[in-house]
């Protein structure tokens, strides 16, 4: 099997996992939800200040989804030994990492839309403007985060770690994401849809960057 | 690697380490004559320019620290010897103390320059993610019992941190350019003559002075190597010195 299809059937049986267990569905996309109904309590009824602050809540509220995403994707694997057995199976340590990876994108990007869709409603952010500059801005986002968790993800879980590390790491180092994110998001609602470009263009080189260093490191994270 | 290898034990012998403190004391003692007395002061911001001899040097020293760790990190992967995850350790809590005092020092100087403790000026928020980062590689050095595990997690982190930096400075530049500056931003003083003397020689004194502390952390770092082997030695009944990687001096 090649890399590609071993990183793919990591990937399928996580989000075999998901759709069976459903973890993001359940749990996860109610807390995002009531992240948004507790910024919008925190910043009051004026219409104006929410839709101005919109897309800075919302990728908050996806940023912190996400790290719940990932503890939940590597704490299926603690149990029974899960772990070890795939860091022992025969495959690339690189796919395990890109396979896991690409399962959180796919449930993220399906916890967006719902999220996207709370906001339109209680926020009243335009959606309708530029929605390919959007979802450009939420596949590249979401596939920087789900890299940076994957890779930390496998540290917070391993024994005597302490829940708090997995945050501390990821929501500094994902600062790109959240930046651009929330800019490109501004520019595609609200603002001239056209001036976004160099925001995706930092979001895909983050992406770049951080899957290749990812993928180069992720075996010395779980060499035991 | 064996000649900095070689440069690094003698800066770290005993004496090493006394010749770097009498240095980086002299040294310390010449920046300061130099940037409060002996240059003069800035014709628009008066002596508050003086805190400009620390606070620049301070924020390269935290800029070489962490160049230090992202080097040490890769050449740990690489040797898997133990001394290099000393130096990256060692580096990191360095870097950290002067990245904080880099921002407490910048702070001291905006409030009266620019009329607040703290502005979203991109060099600033870079700094303050900077912070965050290394403490976040110092948390993960407190983790796992297993020396080499600890090791191993550690140089990841401090090899994805220093790649991110850029990345975060790139972001947070451009974020800040579509804002409205908040306070009117004084630009960098023109440094010439006395003045640049005096900050050369405050970049030569904090770097000593980073050297020194490396030099006393690094020895830290061995004793504590030694003591977890000299508790090993009679369960495991091998002398401690076969299980360290160097036997200490001193």
């Amino acid at each position: 099997m090649s890399a590609l299809g071993q990183a793919l059937a990591i990937a399928k049986k996580d989000l075999r996992i998901e759709v069976r267990g459903r973890h993001v569905a359940g749990t996860i996309l109610p807390f995002a939800g009531t992240l948004l109904i507790a910024f919008g309590l925190s910043l009051g009824p004026g219409r104006s200040l929410l839709r101005q602050t919109a897309p800075g809540l919302l990728w908050l509220a996806v940023l912190f989804a996400s790290v719940l995403a990932f503890r939940q994707a590597y704490q299926a694997e603690g149990e029974d030994g899960a772990f070890e057995s795939l860091i022992l199976a025969p495959i690339d340590k690189a796919s395990v990492f890109l396979g896991k990876a690409a399962a959180v994108v796919v449930e993220l990007l399906a916890l967006e839309a719902v999220v996207v869709g709370l906001v339109v409603v209680l926020f009243d952010l335009p959606v309708g403007h530029a929605p390919v500059v959007l979802a450009g801005a939420f596949v590249l986002g979401t596939i920087g985060l789900a890299v940076v968790g994957s890779l930390f993800g496998a540290l917070a879980e391993m024994p005597r770690t302490r829940e708090a590390i997995f945050p501390l790491l990821v929501l500094p180092l994902c600062t790109p994401v959240l930046v651009a994110g929330v800019k490109a998001t501004e520019l595609a609602t609200t603002g001239p849809a056209g001036q976004a470009g160099s925001w995706l263009g930092l979001l895909l080189a983050f992406d770049v960057v951080v899957t290749g260093v990812g993928s180069l490191l992720f075996v010395y994270l779980v060499e035991d | 690697m064996s000649t900095a290898e070689r440069l690094m034990s003698s800066l770290t012998a005993r004496r090493g380490e006394r010749v770097l403190a009498w240095l980086a004391v002299g040294a310390v003692g010449v920046s300061a004559v130099l940037s409060l007395v002996a240059s003069p002061p800035d014709a628009e911001q008066g002596g508050l320019i003086r805190l400009m001899y620390v606070h620049v040097p301070a924020a390269w020293v935290a800029y070489l620290a962490f160049a230090v760790v992202f080097v040490a990190s890769v050449a740990y992967l690489r040797t898997r010897k133990t001394r290099w995850d000393r130096v990256a350790a060692a580096s990191a809590e360095v870097g950290v103390l002067f990245t904080a005092l880099t921002i407490v020092l910048g702070s001291i100087w905006a409030k009266p320059v620019w009329g607040t403790w703290w502005t979203w000026d991109p060099r600033l928020t870079t700094t303050a993610i900077l912070l965050v980062i290394y403490v976040g590689y110092l948390a993960v050095r407190r983790l796992p019992d297993n020396p080499a595990r600890r090791a191993r997690w550690a140089a990841v982190v401090g090899i994805v941190g220093f790649v991110d930096v850029p990345i975060v400075h790139l972001s947070v530049r451009w974020w800040r350019s579509l804002h409205q500056a908040p306070a009117r931003l004084i630009g960098v003083p023109d440094v010439s003559g006395s003045m640049g003397v005096a900050l050369g020689v405050g970049f030569i004194a904090f770097t000593l002075v980073y050297l020194y502390f490396m030099a006393l952390r690094l020895r830290v770092g061995r004793l504590e190597e030694r003591v977890v082997a000299e508790a090993l030695s009679p369960r495991i009944g091998q002398p401690a010195e076969a299980l360290m990687e160097e036997p200490a001096r001193g």
